[in-house]
Parts: C-alpha cells; sequence; structure tokens
C-alpha cells in the first residue's frame, strides 16, 4: 500500500494534530485572550475529524504495513472519544475562568490526547499501541494538574502521573515479553504465534499487557490512583477523564485481547472475569462511604467499567459489541453527571463538592435534581432509564456464551451499587434544603445536560435500532 | 391491528405526569383526577369491548420498534381484569390524597400518573423484555412516593423497598435473557408454549419465583412490605396492596406456570410450604399489632398466599380462586388502607388504641368499615369469598392438608379483623379528639362507596370477572395437565349410580 493511501487512512488523526499544532501556535502569539476561540477551533476540529470518519479512515482496513486499523471498530471508537472529548472543552470555561483564568493549553492537551487516543483505538501493532497511549497519558498527567496553584489539582497530577509511569512500565514489560516469545509486535502475527498453544512466558507477557490496561480503565485490582485523580483533578478534566480515555482504554483492550489474543481466550478470560466482578464488588462497596461527589463518580466508573468487561469476557462478536455500546451509554451518563457537579457551587462561585450539599436540589433546583436524578438510576441500570440497555447487552452476551452463572452473580453485584446511587437521589428528594447553589446562567452547560438526560431517558431505546447495527459491524471487524 | 387502545391507556397518565410538572398544585389535582378518569373510560371501554370467548390475545399491537425486543401489547382476561381493577383504583387514589398531600403535590401527581402507566404497562406487555422494563420501572415512582410523602421512618422503608424487589428481580432478568436465547423468540404468548428441557425449567422457575416470591410477597420474603405500607401515604398503600402486590400473583400466572410446568409441579411443595407458613403467622402476627396499617399489612401477606395456594393447586377451581382472591384483595385491602386514612388525616395517628366508639359519632364510617372489614375475613356475599372459597376448594382437590392449615388462616383472620373492628368502632371514645371527629365527607363517600358497590358486585354476581378469564385458565389447565401432581384426596367427580338396563316392565310403567 502506498504511503498516500496509508495516510488517507489516519485522516482523523492528520486533522487534530495539525490542527493542534496551529491552534498552539495561536495560543502562543495571541495569548491567552483567544483561549476561548481556541476551545471553539478545538470542537471544530473535532467536528471534522468525526466527519473524516466517514471516508476511508472509518473502513479503509490495515494501512502502514498492518500498524495502523482503519476499520469501523476503530471509527466507533473515535467518534465516542471526540464527543467526549469535545464535550470536556466546552464546559471547561467557565470552571476555570471562575478558578482564576482560563489557559489557551487546555483544548491544546485535549486535542493531543485524543491524537493518543486515536492511535491507541486504530493500533494494529504493540508499538502503535504504546505510542498512542503514551501520548494520551502525557496530555492526560499535565491536565490533572492544570490548576498549578491548587494543592489538590498537583497531589493529582503528581499521583496520576507516578502510578501511571508505574503501569506503562508493566505494560511495557509485557510488551517487550511477548515480543521475545512470540517474535512479532504485530496483533496478527501474535495471534498466529498464540494459535498453537500458550507457553508460559507469553501467558506472562499477556497478564502484564492486561494489567497495565487495567490501570487505564482502572479496573480493580488497578483503581486505586482514580478516587485521588478525580477528586483533584479540575472538574472539567475528571470529566474528561472519566469518558473519552476510558473509551479509548476500554476499545484498546477489546482490540488488543480479540485481535492479538484472541486464540489464547481461555488463557485471559478469567482474568478478566476476576476484574470485572472485583471491580463492580468494588465499586459498589467503597462508594458507599463517601462523602464527595466527585469521589463517589469515580467509583460508580470503577464499578461501570466492571460491568462493560464482562462483554469482554463473554469473548464473543455479541459480548464486544455490548461493551461497546456500554461504553457509548456510558460517556453519556458520566458526562452529565459530572457537568451537574459543574453545577454545585456556593454563592461565591467557588466549587462544593460534598453530597450533604446536593441536600434538598429538588426544591431549590428542580430541574437539576431531575437531570442527576435520571443520571443516577441510569447509573443504576434501572429500567426504563437507558443505563438498563447495556447491562442487560453485556449479560445477553454472558448468557448466550453460556456463562450464566457468572451472569447471575454480576448482576446480583449491581444491587450494591444501587444503594449509592439511591443515596444521592434520597439527599437531593428527601432530605431537607440547605443553603442551595449559586444560579447557573451557562446556557452551554444547561444544554448540554439536557441533551444527555434525553439521550438515557426511555427516549434512548429508540436509537436501539442504529446503536445494535453499528457496535456489531464494529465487533465484527475485530473478528 | 385496530385503534391501539392499550397504547393510549398507557401513554395519557405518561403525558399527564409530564403535564403536571409544569403547573400549580391546584391544576395539577385536576389534570391528575381528570386523566385518571379518562383512562378509567378507557378501561372501561376496553372490558366493553372485551369478547369474551373470542381470541385468546385481543387488542393485540406490535411494532418491533427496539430492535432486540418490540412494542407488543395485548391482552387476555386475566390481563384484562388487572387493568381494569388498576384503572379503577388510580382515580381513588387522587381523590384520597386531594387534602391529605399539601408539599410538592405536582411532583406527587406526576409520580401517582407514571405508576399508573407502568402498571397498565406491565398487565399489557407482551414482550418479555418489555415486561421486565415496566416491572422494574414501578420501582423508581413508588421510591419517591414512598420516601418524599411518607412517614417518619420513610427513607429506611424506601431502601428496603427498593432494594428488597430489585434483588430479587434481576435473578429474573437472567432467566428471560437464557429464555430468549434458547426459544429464539421474546413474545410471551410464543413462550407460554415452548417445552423448555425439564432440566432447565428448575433453574428458570426459581429465577422467577425469586422475583414474584418478593413482590407478592410470601413468607419469609415478606418483611419489606409492612414498612413499606407503614410508612407510605395512603395513596401509596392503595396502589401497593391494590395493584403492585397482584404483579407477583399475575407473573405465576402468565409466566411460571405455562412456561415451566414441569418445575412448577416439582416445586409445589414450596410454594404450598411457604404459603401454608404464611396464612398461619402472618395471621398470628397481625392480631398482636397496635399499628392499624401494619395490621392490614400483615393480612395482606396472609391473604396473597390464598392467591399461591390456589395457583399450585393446579386445577380450575384454585386458578380462578387465586384469580378472584387477587381481584377482591385488590379492592379490599385498598378500601381498608383507605379506611385507616380517613381517620388518620382527622387524628393524625394509626395506633388503635387512639381510636375507640366511632360507630357513635362517625355511622356512616363504621358502616362502610364494616362493611370491609366482613369482605376482609370472607364473608359469603362479598368479593373476598369467592376466591377464598373456590382457592381452598381447589388446594383440598390436591391435598387435604394444606386445604387444612390454610382453613385455619380464615379463622384467624376473622380473628384479627373482628378485633380490630371492635376495637376502632365500638365502645366509648377513649379520647376527647376521637370522639369529637366529623363522619364521612362528601370526598370520602365518593371514595368509599364505589369500592364498597364493587365489593358486593363480585361477591354477588361474581360470573362478570370469571366469565372473561375462564377460557385463559383453561389454556393453562391444558399446559398443566400432563404434569399436574396427583391428589391425595382422591376426590372422584359425583355421580349418580347408573340404573341397569330398563327393563320392559320400567319402560311400560314410564309410558303409564
Amino acid at each position: 500500500m502506498p504511503i498516500t493511501a496509508s495516510l488517507a487512512l489516519t485522516l482523523p488523526e492528520l486533522i487534530l494534530s495539525i490542527g493542534a499544532m496551529a491552534l498552539l501556535m495561536v495560543a502562543a502569539f495571541g495569548g491567552d485572550g483567544l483561549s476561548r476561540a481556541i476551545g471553539w477551533g478545538a470542537v471544530a476540529l473535532f467536528a471534522a475529524a468525526g466527519v473524516s470518519l466517514l471516508g476511508p479512515a472509518g473502513s479503509g482496513g490495515p494501512g502502514f504495513e498492518g500498524l495502523y486499523m482503519a476499520d469501523s471498530f476503530g471509527a466507533f471508537a473515535k467518534l465516542l472519544i471526540y464527543i467526549a472529548a469535545a464535550v470536556s472543552v466546552l464546559i471547561a470555561p467557565g470552571f476555570f475562568e471562575r478558578a482564576g483564568g482560563y489557559r489557551a493549553e487546555y483544548p491544546i492537551l485535549i486535542l493531543l490526547s485524543a491524537v493518543g487516543m486515536g492511535m491507541m483505538v486504530s493500533a494494529g501493532d504493540l508499538l502503535t499501541l504504546y505510542v498512542g497511549l503514551e501520548l494520551q497519558s502525557l496530555s492526560a498527567y499535565v491536565l490533572a494538574s492544570f490548576l498549578r496553584r491548587d494543592t489538590r489539582s498537583a497531589e493529582a497530577g503528581l499521583k496520576y502521573f507516578v502510578l501511571g509511569a508505574l503501569a506503562s512500565g508493566i505494560l511495557l514489560y509485557g510488551i517487550s515479553l511477548l515480543y521475545g516469545f512470540t517474535g512479532t509486535t504485530l496483533f496478527a502475527g501474535i495471534s498466529d504465534a498464540l494459535a498453537g498453544g500458550i507457553s508460559t512466558g507469553q501467558m506472562f507477557g499477556m497478564v502484564f499487557i492486561l494489567a497495565g490496561l487495567a490501570f487505564k480503565i482502572s479496573a480493580v485490582p488497578f483503581h486505586m490512583w482514580t478516587p485521588d485523580v478525580y477528586e483533584g483533578a479540575p472538574t472539567p478534566v475528571t470529566a474528561f477523564f472519566a469518558s473519552a480515555p476510558k473509551v479509548a482504554g476500554m476499545a484498546l483492550l477489546l482490540r488488543v485481547a480479540i485481535d492479538a489474543m484472541g486464540s489464547g481466550v481461555d488463557a485471559w478470560r478469567q482474568v478478566i472475569i476476576f476484574s470485572a466482578l472485583a471491580s463492580t464488588i468494588l465499586g459498589g462497596v467503597a462508594a458507599i462511604g463517601q462523602s464527595n461527589f466527585k469521589r463517589l463518580l469515580a467509583y460508580s466508573s470503577i464499578n461501570n467499567v466492571g460491568f462493560a468487561l464482562f462483554g469482554l469476557a463473554a469473548g464473543t462478536p455479541d459480548g464486544v459489541a455490548a461493551t461497546m455500546t456500554y461504553m457509548a451509554v456510558y460517556i453519556a451518563m458520566t458526562l452529565g453527571s459530572f457537568i451537574c457537579a459543574l453545577q454545585m457551587r456556593d454563592a461565591d462561585g467557588q466549587p462544593v463538592e460534598t453530597i450533604a450539599s446536593l441536600s434538598g436540589l429538588s426544591r431549590s433546583r428542580p430541574g437539576l435534581a431531575a437531570a442527576l436524578a435520571i443520571f443516577m438510576f441510569s447509573l443504576a441500570g434501572i429500567p426504563p432509564l437507558f443505563g438498563f440497555w447495556p447491562k442487560f447487552l453485556v449479560f445477553d452476551a454472558l448468557v448466550r456464551a453460556g456463562f450464566w452463572p457468572l451472569a447471575m452473580v454480576g448482576i446480583a453485584t449491581s444491587v450494591i451499587g444501587a444503594f449509592y446511587y439511591l443515596k444521592i437521589v434520597k439527599t437531593m428528594y428527601f432530605d431537607e434544603p440547605t443553603e442551595g447553589y449559586a444560579p447557573s446562567s451557562s446556557v452551554i452547560e444547561g444544554g448540554l445536560i439536557t441533551v444527555a438526560a434525553l439521550a438515557v431517558s426511555p427516549l434512548g431505546y429508540l436509537a436501539i435500532p442504529l446503536l445494535d447495527a453499528t457496535s456489531m459491524a464494529a465487533a465484527h471487524s475485530l473478528f | 391491528m385496530g385503534f391501539p387502545i392499550l397504547s393510549l391507556l398507557i401513554a395519557l397518565p405518561l403525558v399527564a405526569a409530564l403535564a403536571c410538572l409544569f403547573v400549580d398544585a391546584r391544576s395539577a389535582r385536576w389534570i391528575a383526577l381528570a386523566a385518571t378518569l379518562v383512562d378509567l373510560a378507557l378501561g372501561a371501554l376496553l372490558w366493553a369491548k372485551y369478547e369474551v370467548g373470542g381470541p385468546q390475545w385481543q387488542f393485540t399491537e406490535h411494532v418491533a420498534l427496539f430492535g432486540r425486543f418490540a412494542w407488543a401489547l395485548g391482552i387476555d382476561g386475566i390481563a384484562l381484569l388487572l387493568i381494569v381493577l388498576s384503572v379503577f383504583l388510580m382515580p381513588i387514589c387522587i381523590a384520597a390524597s386531594w387534602q391529605a398531600i399539601e408539599k410538592r403535590v405536582p411532583e406527587y401527581m406526576a409520580a401517582f400518573l407514571l405508576m399508573e402507566s407502568l402498571m397498565v404497562g406491565v398487565f399489557a406487555a407482551q414482550d418479555l423484555f418489555l415486561f421486565y422494563i415496566f416491572f422494574e420501572a414501578g420501582l423508581i415512582p413508588m421510591y419517591l412516593i414512598i420516601g418524599i410523602w411518607g412517614g417518619a421512618d420513610r427513607i429506611y422503608a424506601s431502601y428496603k423497598f427498593f432494594l428488597y424487589t430489585l434483588l430479587g428481580s434481576v435473578l429474573m432478568l437472567i432467566a428471560m435473557l437464557w429464555m430468549a436465547n434458547q426459544a429464539g423468540s421474546t413474545d410471551i404468548p410464543t413462550l407460554m408454549a415452548y417445552d423448555f428441557p425439564a432440566s432447565a425449567q428448575t433453574w428458570l422457575f426459581l429465577a422467577f419465583f425469586a422475583s414474584f416470591a418478593v413482590k407478592m410477597p410470601m413468607w419469609p420474603v415478606h418483611t419489606w412490605l409492612p414498612d413499606a405500607h407503614v410508612q407510605a401515604p395512603t395513596a401509596g398503600s392503595v396502589i401497593l396492596a391494590g395493584v403492585l402486590l397482584k404483579m407477583g400473583g399475575y407473573g405465576f400466572v402468565r409466566f411460571s406456570l405455562p412456561m415451566f410446568p414441569v418445575a412448577s409441579a416439582e416445586l409445589m411443595w414450596l410454594a404450598m410450604g411457604l404459603s401454608m407458613v404464611a396464612v398461619v403467622a402472618t395471621s398470628l402476627i397481625a392480631l398482636v399489632q397496635e399499628d392499624m396499617k401494619k395490621l392490614i399489612a400483615y393480612s395482606s401477606v396472609a391473604h396473597m398466599a390464598f392467591v399461591t395456594i390456589g395457583l399450585f393447586a393446579f386445577n380450575r377451581q384454585g386458578i380462578e380462586g387465586a384469580l378472584m382472591v387477587m381481584l377482591g384483595h385488590g379492592l379490599v385491602s385498598a378500601a381498608l388502607f383507605l379506611c385507616v386514612g380517613v381517620i388518620y388525616d382527622r387524628l393524625h395517628t394509626r395506633d388503635i388504641a387512639r381510636y375507640g366508639g366511632l360507630s357513635n359519632n362517625m355511622p356512616k364510617y363504621a358502616l362502610l368499615f364494616l362493611l370491609f372489614t366482613m369482605a376482609s375475613v370472607g364473608l359469603p356475599g362479598t368479593s373476598n369469598f369467592v376466591g377464598e372459597f373456590l382457592s381452598l376448594v381447589g388446594a383440598y382437590e390436591i391435598s387435604s392438608w394444606v386445604a387444612f392449615v390454610a382453613t385455619t388462616g380464615i379463622i384467624l383472620g376473622a380473628a384479627y379483623m373482628l378485633y380490630l373492628y371492635a376495637r376502632v368502632a365500638y365502645g366509648t371514645a377513649r379520647n376527647a379528639d376521637a370522639a369529637a371527629m366529623p363522619d364521612l365527607n362528601a370526598r370520602e363517600l365518593a371514595i368509599l362507596v364505589p369500592i364498597a358497590l364493587a365489593v358486593l358486585w363480585m361477591g354477588v354476581y361474581p360470573e362478570s370477572f370469571l366469565a372473561p378469564m375462564r377460557n385463559d385458565v383453561g389454556a393453562i389447565l391444558a399446559r398443566l395437565a400432563p404434569t399436574a401432581p396427583h391428589s391425595d384426596a382422591k376426590v372422584a367427580i359425583g355421580r349418580a349410580a347408573i340404573p341397569a338396563a330398563p327393563t320392559p316392565d320400567h319402560a311400560a310403567e314410564a309410558h303409564h
């Protein structure tokens, strides 16, 4: 394949990286006064990159001798990533201006991170994977400590960096083991090498790679950084962390597990099952005692990642499609919750994060309370809210694959999680009002909350045929 | 497909619920009342148009809206009557809350209207997953109703209600997924005719049992019910006792019995055993309650045990009796909670000891309360007699021991209900404020009298209610027939001794 054809496959990444560099120049010479304009520019770039997925970038097949895969799986994941990243850019200005100044680097870092995530989900080789992952992570470390004068933000950045570097090391060690024992870093080659039985060295390599990736999606037992980083990072950044990199990490995990290690499914399935069950249980139990709303959402994301992993545990196209649908609905729920968290601020405009401050919200801000209640019931997976549907799909995939006892245990753990989501609803609806929050005049935030709430409301069920068709097409491109 | 009356029955309260959220308290009350009355009219129309002896599934609608499952609605006679019960109780609930609810009225009305459309949806759904969604969705409005407008201990009760029922139902979902994959269909009528492998049936049955037993509720998973009833506002208790508990019984009739006949027969002892314990134990518990609502809540558990006893008798009398108990109990327990609500609104206590001698100052109230008490006891001429008698006859055919134990429940039922009535209505007033309570006003009469009439109608002419269900019960019996367990009573159908062939003499005599 000529290099130009391969480059055409990476059109979204080209748009984003060239655009990011151009915006960086604008920021360098225009100063922070142009921050908002740069933010809108970034959103436009995301839109353009999303549109470019309609071309060969969304269905062109392998490029660069198999290093890069432009298939419908990558396109599905990228679309989710771009939406989540664009929302994270849109909600930022209001927050940072109240915190003492919006800086133009924020949208640019998100753009660069999105380039990395695009590389991750389209990786056809362990090294493409690693380069993409590092680009995403490095941007994320800076974003976590974006409020550099705020000690919590700085702490979050440092914690994320140290633990993230450790995880990268683990991942790299796994990659080197797998390379050593299979003689290739191409997914297709690894798959061939594993087909004839798995040696101990290959097994070690696979487990290390899975551990490194589990860190990125904050699956138990590699979840420890999540609550601290989510709590400390500025809220728009946390919204970003909880959405786009989660999708990218999960998609990458799916691709590695199915594309590269698909022939060893019985070897890694038990690892995934353990991680999924541990995540749903720990994410549910540990959240119960939390009093900080962002920390609670961190545990909620651990919990939800666990459910999404059940789809991978099934190891079938159904399961992969279910996991991708899960991530699609998950970003709507989680972004919605975090934008609601952005609205939590006192009369001076300072952010409030305690759950107790939500008391009686249904009377002071009925619309906000209703939206948050929708997100909470949806995260808990209670029908008729749309959060039920992805849970339905992952368990359906498990049952179809014959793992019904696991499905029984898994769904029972969702009841634990329901408890703390109910706690939020209880605080908003049953408790007496406290002083309440400052009114919000942000049209963008209000509009995004409305859109997200409508998406996870029962109206979402009308999107099932579309979601089914696209996620199945995405899943089949892996098998 | 004709006029989508079932969709309209579901959509109308939903639209009204949304409308309620944007208006003030006064308008919300009127919108809610109007919407529920229109739904009642639609329900009456549904009953009128229902063709008794016609096709098994009527008013069917099918739109493949959601890819994996469909917006499929349709009713048989059983679902018809439960829908009529729901839409009948709903305007009564709204009227009962007219003055009792003062805070956050628009949300309250919206929650009840949402509840109505979900209840109708549960009984009308013909798709497995559509049923599940309606079944589970009911938790959200009920959680809010108990939690926002409930009594002092409402938060504990609302959590317990929500988590208990959720845990029961999620296991059912896995069973449903398995069934849909096995049978390749999510259509309930198709699944009702599908023969699942006998080994799987036991597991499927137990998963459904977990859900329906909690919802019903059966002993020993009934403990959420007294808490929820006591804390819920009056109308919340009415809906809970009147309709939500019936979802458990409906589930047994619609899913467990026809879909898993082998397992139903094998595990009959489980259902019967739990029901026998429930009848005796909860009746005894009801006997010592000091709180009126708690007493009626325990009596509900006992009455619902008659439903399971009837259903698992595997014969026509039993199943028809169980369905009649469901309908009768829906009316009577709703009315009893309303009766408690009437005096609670006046004195703000449910403590039995605070009342007494109400027949002196509240004669109309005492009369109606007496009627409902008698109906609850199962006096002939009232609705509950028909159902309890039939289900006991059914139980006797299958096992005389079950019938023996269950019948003691009737005696105990009479004891706790009459004891309650005597303490509240007879004697002399123990407190001046209780003696000063005014009698029923026009609104309260308008709430209670229709239920009283319906109770008497069911008791005097049950055929109106039995006729629509007859063929559907027959269909279930046909499914159960190959596996129905043998009875220990060995009842034979009575027939006169056949005379020998008539001799010419006799024939000649006959001509004379």
